[in-house]
């Protein structure tokens, strides 16, 4: 569904340039929910502005490429319109093809206009036309709000609900593909599983695309198909998340996993001590290394490849696998 | 320290400004407010570089007299205005309670009112028994409120901050925590406000002098655009007499201008933000 | 609920203004040394080249307490001073265009100033808004920074050095328009129109751009900042295009801390509108005080004043009772 081309994305600012992914080459399968996870910086955020297509200064694609509507096993490329969707076109598809729910519902509303021209303020003339306020309200009911929600400002809705317009309009045009920025981060426990019950339902309904990124495990266990674990601006798994989560092949993912409690589970979470290294320096080797338990000489001399370890399993460790030691 | 363009300019222009009004006045052979000193209305010569006027005094002597009597009267009386609006800034923002009621009261009471009418009545009461302090005390009045303004919204946003309750739960009292932990936020905003406020009165004072409603004896920037209407001086075509004031005027402030909004611009990406 | 409670704030301090400013005008001149009842008949006799009776100096003064209300205790005088101002708007005659009322004085002058200043502010807040959302929104580009620019050269010169500038280039150098205001009585044609459009012109002009560069400054700072919102990234990201970003988003956002700045200012604006028409020698409020000034007409003085402290208290007010139509969040609970 999207296939991202060794993908180096930089970021300039008045110190340098910086790599904030660095060198991402994977398939990602269309019809699924993909979690990426990682710690603060490891550029998941980033990946996602680089497949939403969102490049704008400081931030440019460096090296490499996104391929759209390529079909993982014949590797052939959908077209909308006849016109292939490439990173240069897809802002034209913004919304429709593509779409995108930010982290914060409370301030991405503009506070002195109503919702329902927000629903619509970013349509062409051609999509007005057909009447698409009762449309939005017939959907929008169907997502569990009241429908006279839409006619209020957004300071007379409560967080929940705000976030749940935001599914809305990300969804309402049914887009192929959906990426969601830390969507449960400023709600609380209750509405943040309501979110992802919604968005795990417009999924199966649709049977789109859906990337949601989180540095919270908690989320990617309750909804995600595929794991991608980032690192460092490196992938350093991907695979099915029931495997992923289950029998991890990279060190770190372990690691995250294991800092997830569990109901029941008395003992105490282990953190993982260290911090990540700063992407101003020259690294060489695997970047966890430092970090690593399992790191040999190897690891601070060779930089792994993302290898297909098992099927559909991806990995970028020396030692992959042996994580249960 | 790294300065902007716009702080860089205004330094520079005050810095010229200032150093023209504490130095050239050694330089004077004679009092420029004294009338007939030279042949009336001379074009600019080396000699006198403005050229006279109809009193027969020589303009750019004047003005450099009348600039430095300006900048004295706006330094000083910016002092005790941003002193005033520091201190109940302060205290309104981070005592609050009644005190910041009645003090904001105050405050927006006498921005509503425009101050320039109220100044026009004080000066004709206190005509003939004007001294130029008089004037400076009228304007401390009407000067201060602005600034109280700022200084009480950082107090206010100040007072909740977590190393203030820490000041306070170690036992400081509100005075030692007003001037040692919360000072050095209002600080940069203080001398803004007084760059500001030496803005501000240079001009009202001024504005006051061309209509003739300040010590118009006194040379300022004001009183000598005042004196070059009063005898006509567009009219009978002694434009210098004019001209060179307000081009100075005109310098002068962009100049005083720059400087405070230069020095906010620094603070301010200091502080992390753009501006 | 919200709602309510912004309005009784607005007219709690409306109201508290105009006590407090009635107040001060009273109070100013009896705080202050000089004596005007005597001033005047040091002022006769000396005109009159002899000292007069005591007896004719002592009908003098009581006439002249009645005519100033210095009559009876200070708080009867004040009293007396609110009733009359408040209930029967009247601030008694004027003393150099005796026995002309002051209110009659006013009521001419004031049109002339709502006219210029009403017309300036209007303008003044439109182009100043429009240029300083385009110098925030464009910020990077060289013609924003230019807007910006022009901005910052604005707004540091005073309304009477652009009087004068104005002067100098428009009635000297290139004599377009006359140097004062002659406007000469009689029925209003269209002819007096037209001669009222030209007189109105420069001092209009000055005033315009008097205020022009702090609209400019104000507008470009809240709209640089408010481009960097959420929200605005937001609509971005729908494919929102630019322009309704930039009506839609920026300015319908960055229009409301302006709108409370306007209401604020009024009482600078209005500073700079009275040192406008004394040196164009506009028939307004300003020129009306300088009048009142020189002759030493205290009633009229007075007046006026008090008129400038009521209209522009008014006129912020009217703009503060507005601002909820804009902003939503005060509007709606």
């Amino acid at each position: 569904m999207i296939r991202l081309n060794n993908v180096v994305a930089t970021y300039t600012t008045v110190r340098g340039q910086v790599d904030a992914v660095d060198g991402v080459d994977l398939t990602i399968p269309g019809g699924k929910i993909v979690g990426v996870a990682g710690e603060s910086g490891c550029g998941k955020s980033t990946l996602l502005k680089v497949i939403y297509g969102d490049l704008v200064y400081p931030l440019a694609l460096r090296q490499g490429s996104v391929e759209y509507g390529v079909d993982d096993v014949e590797y052939t490329v959908e077209t909308k319109n006849g016109r292939r969707v490439t990173t240069s076109n897809i802002k034209d598809y913004w919304f429709k093809y593509i779409s995108y729910i930010p982290q914060s519902s409370m301030s991405s509303l503009n506070p002195v206009v109503r919702i329902r021209k927000q629903f619509v303020d970013f349509m062409d003339a051609e999509q007005r036309k057909a009447n698409v306020l009762e449309g939005i309200r017939e959907y929008v009911k169907s997502l569990d709000l009241p429908p006279e929600a839409i006619d209020a400002y957004p300071h007379q809705l409560s967080g929940g609900m705000r976030q749940r317009i935001m599914v809305a309009m990300a969804t309402f045009f049914k887009p192929d593909i959906i990426l969601a920025d830390e969507p449960t981060t400023a709600l609380d426990v209750v509405v943040q599983k309501g979110i992802l019950l919604l968005l795990m339902d417009i999924q199966a309904h649709m049977n789109n695309t859906i990337i949601i990124v989180s540095h919270d495990m908690g989320v990617h266990y309750q909804t995600a198909h595929k794991m991608l674990i980032m690192y460092a601006a490196k992938a350093v798994e991907f695979g099915d998340s029931e495997e992923a989560f289950q029998a991890p092949l990279h060190p770190y993912t372990k690691m995250l996993i294991e800092s997830l409690p569990t109901i029941g589970d008395d003992r105490m979470r282990k953190g993982i001590a260290g911090r990540p290294p700063s992407l101003w320096e020259e690294l060489r080797g695997c970047r966890f290394a430092p970090r690593c338990p399992l790191a040999t000489e190897l690891c601070l001399a060779q930089e792994p490849e993302l290898i297909e370890h098992k099927p559909g399993h991806f990995a970028a460790c020396h030692y992959a696998g042996n994580t249960h030691q | 320290m790294k300065m902007n363009i716009r702080l860089k300019i205004g330094l520079v222009i005050l810095a010229i400004f200032t150093l023209g009004s504490l130095i050239l006045p050694f330089l004077m052979e004679i009092d420029p407010s004294r009338q007939g000193s030279y042949p009336k209305n001379l074009p600019p010569s080396l000699e006198h570089p403005l050229g006279t006027n109809s009193l027969g005094q020589s303009i750019f002597w004047f003005l450099v007299i009348a600039i430095r009597n300006s900048l004295l009267l706006g330094v000083s009386v910016s002092c005790v205005t941003t002193l005033t609006a520091g201190i109940t800034g302060l205290l309104a923002g981070y005592v609050g309670g009644w005190l910041d009621r009645v003090l904001t009261a105050l405050m927006d009471t006498f921005i509503a009112i425009p101050a320039f009418p109220i100044l026009i009545v004080l000066s004709t009461l206190v005509r003939g028994n004007t001294s130029f302090f008089t004037v400076g005390a009228i304007l401390v009045f009407f000067g201060w409120p602005w600034s109280a303004r700022t200084v009480r919204a950082m107090a206010l946003s100040l007072r909740e901050r977590e190393f203030i309750s820490m000041a306070k739960f170690s036992g400081a009292s509100t005075l030692e925590i007003v001037f040692k932990e919360v000072f050095p936020y209002v600080y940069p905003l203080l001398v803004v406000a007084y760059i500001d406020a030496i803005l501000w009165v240079t001009t009202t004072e001024a504005a006051l002098a061309v209509i003739g409603l300040s010590k118009v004896e006194i040379p300022t920037l004001g009183s000598i655009i005042f004196w070059a209407l009063s005898f006509n001086a567009l009219f009978i075509g002694q434009y210098m007499w004019v001209v060179a004031p307000v081009v100075a005027t005109i310098i002068l402030f962009l100049g005083i201008f720059l400087t405070s909004t230069g020095y906010n611009q620094m603070y301010a990406t200091r502080r992390g933000h753009d501006v | 609920m919200r709602l309510l409670q912004y309005l009784t704030s607005r007219i709690g301090s409306y109201l508290v203004v105009l006590f407090i400013g009635l107040t001060i005008t009273f109070f100013l001149p009896r705080l202050l040394p000089s004596d005007p009842i005597e001033n005047y008949i040091v002022q006769l006799e000396a005109q009159a080249g002899q000292s007069m009776s005591p007896e004719e100096v002592e009908a003098i003064r009581a006439t002249l307490q009645q005519i100033y209300g210095l009559e009876g205790s200070l708080f009867s005088q004040y009293v007396g001073y609110l009733e009359n101002v408040v209930l029967h708007f009247d601030f008694g005659p004027s003393l150099a265009n005796f026995p002309t009322p002051v209110n009659e004085l006013i009521l001419n002058a004031l049109p002339w100033t709502v006219g210029l200043m009403g017309i300036s502010v209007v303008i003044s807040w439109a182009i100043g808004n429009l240029v300083g959302l385009l110098a925030g929104f464009f910020h990077d580009h060289p013609v924003a920074t230019a807007l910006e620019v022009l901005g910052v050269i604005l707004y540091p010169i005073p309304a009477y050095i652009v009087a004068l500038v104005l002067i100098m280039l428009f009635a000297y150098v290139w004599p377009i328009f006359p140097l004062s205001t002659t406007i000469r009585p009689g029925p209003l044609t269209f002819r007096k129109i037209r001669v009222i459009l030209y007189m109105s012109f420069l001092p209009a002009l000055a005033n315009t751009l008097t205020r022009l560069g702090w609209n400019i400054l104000s507008m470009k700072a809240v709209s640089f900042a408010n481009k960097e919102e959420a929200y605005v990234t937001y609509a971005r990201l729908k494919g929102t295009q630019p322009l309704k970003i930039m009506t839609g988003y920026v300015a319908r956002n960055s229009i409301l801390p302006q709108i409370t700045r306007l209401s604020l200012s009024l009482g600078a604006i209005f500073s700079g509108t009275v040192l406008i028409e004394i040196l164009f020698s506009y028939p307004g409020l300003g020129l009306l005080m300088r009048t009142a000034s020189g002759t030493c007409d205290y009633n009229l003085l007075y007046g006026t004043i008090t008129i400038t402290i009521v209209a522009v208290a008014t006129a912020a007010l009217a703009i503060d009772l507005l601002y909820p139509l804009f902003d939503p969040r005060i509007r709606l609970r």
